[in-house]
């Protein structure tokens, strides 16, 4: 082993001692785990194969979970990241007061996601919250219990976490607005291009690579980011937000059954194995690179 | 939102400007009024809680009275604690492990930089199971060293570090090398002060998350000495309050404080340093 190898090794080991422990080691084990029942005091964990795998196929409240963090997804990522770009393209063009709506669009990404949730449940408050108390005097609507009912309680959820999240996207689309040439407007304007076609031909294909980094990291929040849901419906009203890390969490630390939960947070591994291939080989190679 | 965008070229631009300014004043109020309806709760005595009249007097009592009805003193000393362990323990690991990626290249160098990003993926929140267990083995269950180790080698923070080294040049290195440096005095005075603004942005970074992490800590601790802000916040507010809002309220802009602050002081540093850790 020559010198410089020797001083890589030493140099890197703290740091990978404590990926392997707290990161490949556990995932892995979560695989080892899902194959043998929970041990309980009486009878300790024994080979089940694929069992935890087959009940949880037959278990509606994992199905729920799963659309509804299906739902979740397909709602907050578009959305977060369409009223991102809106905000970018706002607060880098010329407009009136653009220091406060900058502050206004970014604040909710320092708070942490529990204040967010008292925040937000104050707000949804049947009656007296500020929601209801505007839906009464704009449209006469009587109380409504935004996060207690089945319909609208998915609803809320997902406009929590584009909230939170909007605002931190936003960022990284005015800092790729503020990096695209001028030199490319004046050309545009030359030809004689409309305010449209500018933005399709010239902004947003230079904001593709801006998109793709933005699109990784609200799939990881989609699944990760259910602090709000554990404040606010603990997954209820009758499972309505049930998520799969929320479903991960009951099963393992509330019914202490480490198997399910071990099976479970495998098939979350799976599906963010699956978004990040999709992510790198189908729409990478679409996107443009400097 | 985006429908404001595509409004066709054919309006007349003064219009189009301000139906723009419109929509983006209107997103612009709907993303403070939570924030600004709790502080309205806060400020003001309960019977003013949800009627807004310019008479209402300001108070700080609810502020006094959510102090004094949860160990928030002992809650934010966690927390103080938690952030810098992790802090600090980030900078040392992930500089050196930076380092080793950046200036040096050995058999499978790139294999084990990909091994490391798998965690930029596979974060430590989707492992809550497994790493309790682990920490039950270690004896480590509701302590705050535990809170902290799963995040401490940072696949993000090797990676930002890792493209800051990167970009220092080789002469640099070479004239400190003449001069009589070893490898680490290579990294202490020529790397490290130069990849200062990352340092800073990835600091901001990193405070903010474990200042507001949840889920985590939320499984790992159940005793007030080592509860974390988030935790003790969302205890105090399921258990002990019932439902009175202006003293909840009180209770969330208190811990939400020190960071709220610190953005509008350095908002600029802020928005900045998220910028330089999210590019390259």
């Amino acid at each position: 082993m020559s010198r410089t190898t020797l001083h890589a090794w030493l140099l890197l080991t703290p740091a990978l001692v404590l990926l392997v422990a707290f990161t490949h080691y556990p995932a892995v084990a979560t695989f080892w785990h899902s194959l043998f029942s929970t041990p309980r005091a009486s009878r300790p964990a024994r080979w089940v194969g694929l069992d935890n795998y087959e009940a949880l196929l037959d278990d509606p409240v994992f199905w729920q979970a799963f659309w509804n963090n299906a739902i979740y997804a397909g709602a907050t990522i578009p959305l977060s990241i369409g009223i991102a770009l809106a905000m970018a393209l706002w607060v880098n063009g010329r407009i009136a007061g653009r220091g406060l709506l900058r502050m206004a669009y970014f604040t909710p990404t320092v708070l942490p996601m529990i204040a967010v949730a008292n925040l937000w449940l104050f707000f949804f408050t049947p009656d007296y919250g500020l929601l209801d108390q505007i839906t009464s005097a704009l449209f006469g609507w009587g109380p409504t219990n935004w996060i207690g009912q089945t319909e609208t309680a998915l609803g809320a959820m997902i406009a929590v976490a584009v909230w939170k999240e909007a605002g931190f996207f936003m960022i990284f689309y005015l800092a790729a607005l503020q990096a695209v040439p001028p030199s490319l407007y004046e050309a545009a304007a030359i030809e004689g291009a409309s305010r449209w076609t500018v933005f399709r031909r010239v902004t947003l294909p230079l904001l593709g690579p801006t998109t793709l980094f933005i699109l990784v990291n609200a799939v990881i929040n989609a699944f990760r980011l259910v602090d709000h849901i554990i404040v606010m419906t603990r997954g209820g009203p009758n499972n309505a937000t049930q998520l799969l890390l929320t479903y991960i969490y009951e099963v393992g630390f509330r019914f202490w059954d480490t198997a399910m939960a071990a099976a479970l947070t495998l098939i979350l591994l799976v599906i963010l194995a699956a978004a990040a291939g999709l992510q790198f080989f189908v729409l990478g190679k679409r996107t443009y690179y400097r | 939102m985006s429908a404001t965008l595509s409004a066709p070229a054919a309006a007349t631009p003064r219009l189009d400007a301000a139906l723009q300014t419109l929509a983006a004043w209107l997103l612009g109020v709907v993303w403070i009024a939570p924030l600004v309806y709790a502080a309205w709760a806060a400020f003001n005595p309960s019977e003013y809680t949800t009627r807004f009249t310019l008479v209402a007097p300001l108070t700080l009592a609810n502020f006094a009275a959510a102090w004094e009805s949860a160990p928030f003193a002992r809650y934010f000393l966690n927390t103080f604690l938690l952030v810098t362990m992790i802090l600090a323990a980030q900078f040392v690991l992930c500089t050196l492990a930076a380092f080793a990626f950046a200036r040096s290249r050995f058999p499978g160098s790139s294999l084990l930089f990909g091994l490391v990003l798998v965690q930029l993926m596979v974060m430590p929140d989707i492992l809550l199971v497994e790493n309790y267990a682990t920490m039950r083995r270690l004896g480590l269950v509701d302590t705050i060293l535990a809170i902290g180790l799963p995040y401490m080698a940072s696949a993000f923070g090797i990676f930002l570090l890792r493209q800051a080294f990167m970009q220092v040049p080789k002469e640099l290195e070479e004239a400190a090398r003449v001069e009589g440096c070893g490898t680490l005095g290579i990294l202490l005075r020529v790397y490290v002060p130069l990849a200062r603004p990352t340092y800073l942005a990835y600091g901001l970074t990193s405070v903010s998350f474990h200042w507001n992490n949840f889920l985590w800590p939320l499984v790992i601790t159940n005793s007030v000495e080592t509860r974390p802000l988030t935790v003790g916040l969302s205890v105090f507010a399921s258990t002990d309050q019932g439902i009175d809002w202006a003293i909840i309220s009180a209770a969330t802009l208190m811990t939400s404080a020190p960071l709220l602050v610190g953005f509008l002081l350095f908002q600029r540093q802020f928005v900045q340093s998220f910028m330089r850790a999210g590019i390259r």
